[in-house]
């Protein structure tokens, strides 16, 4: 530590304290090389994928993202049918999963008395702690047998005129992977925009009221926009999650490699195909071309997050001044 | 107008209310139908024979359980040691610029989907070895457990009071020191507990394991051949065309699913209790 030069033997005290320092610096050093660690796991990470996709993406190129292409007989690889699953599907959970889970985020911040509010977001938290697997298993034996016996005829009788509910319906489908992606992201949903509207101040909701407004235009206009970048901060993180869900896809979705406009046709995602083809490709290519597919929905679920994380960021910066 | 807006005042929020008791039903649905079915299914076979070809009845899941121990096992001396140390870093020597880097980095790492570090396993570990094995499939979960375990840490190391750590020092003691016997054992509970939940996460997972360990029939000596698991089992047998094994796969779902929550359950009431008595 100190530079100055010495000719005298050093104290014994001093000595102890060097060593002392020495223990601190080790805990240091130590603690920092597994911080570090995350880098190192990131950068590797990354390199695996760029790495193992190397072949395809010298042959294919940007066109590997515009070809709905995947032939693997011809060695033909396209993403786009997975690209377009992964979207539909996340979509569309979303498009079911946002309007519940806001509407049960509000009735547990807003409505609930504390006790009975903590106690049903315990219940609601388990849900998010469900294995996809186990999701994956009540899809197939379960929420499929619901939906061709109940809900697909009904919103055939009402909407079978729109192209996305056309065609005929064989369990195993874009909307089945759609329903249960929504009840597994719900509980994101509900569990950190109730956070933030907790963290919303009591005055605000007494000054609106004070006003004249009523508990729901309180609510509506005041509590939710305040609060409204964290919402949005849970919606990508749920998007994220619903993007990046394997098992419980791909054992509902069907796993065809074509677009289909009909959201009751089977698809895929690009998870899914990843879990399903990896051990079945033979040639380098295949294999190549499956890495490439993972290097694209790491690079959507990385911006995904990042956009959530800095939303969540600035929302607690906000309520915090 | 003002009848109107009590009108739309109390359709909104009941409608608020029929949410949450919508989505609490759905939970309630998915542990009746799994405990109903799995509890049928279940028995003595399951915990002590190996699988059975299919036709045959009366096979169990023995190899599968341990397999998982095994691969979980692994995956907390990768993960918990990095998670740990490096939320001490975080929580006790983390000011300035890198150590939120390292946060931020952590949060995306959490969210990477979990088939995409099957891949990395695949990568470091399969595809240099040349074949599938205990070791990569416990790898891929240690780095998933990773995050949390660092983000846990963190947490309840911060929690702990200032003047705590200030009393050490006063009465001599160095950092590393106040840190190891003072600052840690009083946050050990709440660590602990966001450990065990972080393991039972990746206990149930499934997609980083395809293409790491595989899967066997049979008993997997050592750590580095094939192994069973019991998510993946779950998803093989879900998706076979044959009765028997479905039920065999509703009986693993239903020991995997027993476990998970339970563990959720006492470590959620433990981080309850010392977040109060705060």
């Amino acid at each position: 530590m100190s530079t100055a030069p010495s000719v005298l033997p050093r104290p014994r005290a001093s000595q102890f304290a060097a060593k002392l320092r020495a223990g601190d610096q080790l805990a240091y050093t130590l603690t920092l090389i597994c911080a570090a660690s995350i880098f190192l796991v990131t950068c590797l990470l990354v390199y695996q994928l760029w790495a193992g996709s190397v072949l395809s993406r010298q042959k294919f190129g940007w066109n590997f993202i515009f070809s709905s292409t995947w032939d693997p007989v011809k060695e033909d690889y396209g993403g786009v049918p997975f690209m377009f699953g992964t979207v539909v599907t996340s979509l569309v959970s979303l498009l079911i999963s946002v309007p519940i889970g806001l509407g049960a985020a509000i009735f547990l911040s807003e409505m609930a008395l504390p006790g009975i509010s903590d106690a049903l977001t315990f219940l609601i938290e388990l849900l998010a702690a469900v294995p996809s697997v186990i999701y994956g298993l009540l899809g197939i034996f379960l929420l499929v047998p619901v939906l061709e016996s109940v809900v697909v005829p009904a919103l055939k009788s009402v909407l079978g005129f729109l192209p996305i509910f056309a065609g005929p319906f064989y369990g195993v489908s874009l909307l089945s992977a759609s329903v249960v992606l929504s009840i597994m992201i719900v509980p994101f949903i509900i569990s950190v925009s109730r956070e933030v509207l907790l963290a919303v101040p009591v005055d605000q909701r007494e000054a609106a009221l004070s006003l004249g407004a009523t508990r729901w235009e309180t609510t509506w206009q005041v509590v939710v926009p305040y609060a409204s970048r964290g919402i949005y901060g849970s919606i990508f993180l749920a998007l994220a999650r619903a993007l990046g869900e394997t098992m419980a896809v791909t054992m509902v979705v069907g796993n065809t490699s074509k677009v289909q406009t009909s959201l009751l046709a089977p698809g895929n995602s690009i998870a899914s195909v990843i879990a399903n083809q990896f051990n079945e490709a033979t040639s380098d290519m295949y294999i190549s071309a499956l890495i490439e597919l993972g290097l694209v929905l790491f690079a959507i679920t990385i911006i995904i997050n990042g956009l959530a994380r800095l939303m969540i960021l600035t929302t607690g910066a906000r309520i915090a001044k | 107008m003002s009848r109107r807006r009590k009108i739309v005042n109390a359709v909104m929020l009941s409608l608020t209310g029929t949410c949450t008791v919508f989505i609490v039903g759905i939970l309630f649905i998915i542990l009746g139908y799994l405990f109903w079915n799995g509890a049928r299914y279940l028995n003595i076979n399951f915990f002590t024979k190996l699988p059975v070809p299919v036709g045959e009845s009366g096979g169990g899941m023995a190899n599968a359980i341990v397999g998982s121990g095994k691969l979980l096992l692994l995956a907390t001396l990768i993960g918990v040691p990095f998670g740990f140390l490096g939320g001490v870093y975080l929580a006790e020597f983390g000011t300035g610029i890198f150590p939120s880097m390292v946060r931020y980095m952590t949060d995306l790492l959490n969210g990477v989907p979990s088939i995409v570090i099957g891949i990395f396993a695949y990568g470091v570990v399969v595809a240099r070895m040349g074949h599938f094995s205990t070791f990569a499939g416990g790898l891929a979960l240690g780095v998933m457990m990773v995050p949390i375990a660092l983000r846990t840490t963190e947490e309840f190391l911060r929690a702990v009071p200032q003047s705590l750590r200030e009393g050490a020092m006063a009465l001599g003691a160095s950092k590393a020191r106040t840190i190891a016997t003072v600052v840690i054992p009083a946050a050990v509970k709440g660590i602990l507990s966001g450990m065990m939940l972080d393991l039972a996460r990746v206990a149930g997972e499934t997609a980083p394991l395809l293409f790491t360990s595989l899967g066997n029939t049979f008993w997997s000596p050592g750590w580095n051949k094939p192994t069973a698991a019991l998510p993946v089992m779950i998803y093989t047998y879900a998706i076979s065309p044959y009765d028997d094994w479905h039920h065999q796969a509703w009986a693993a779902g239903f020991v995997l699913l027993a476990l998970v929550l339970l563990v959720n359950i006492v470590a959620r009431q433990v981080l309850a209790r010392t977040s109060h008595a705060r």
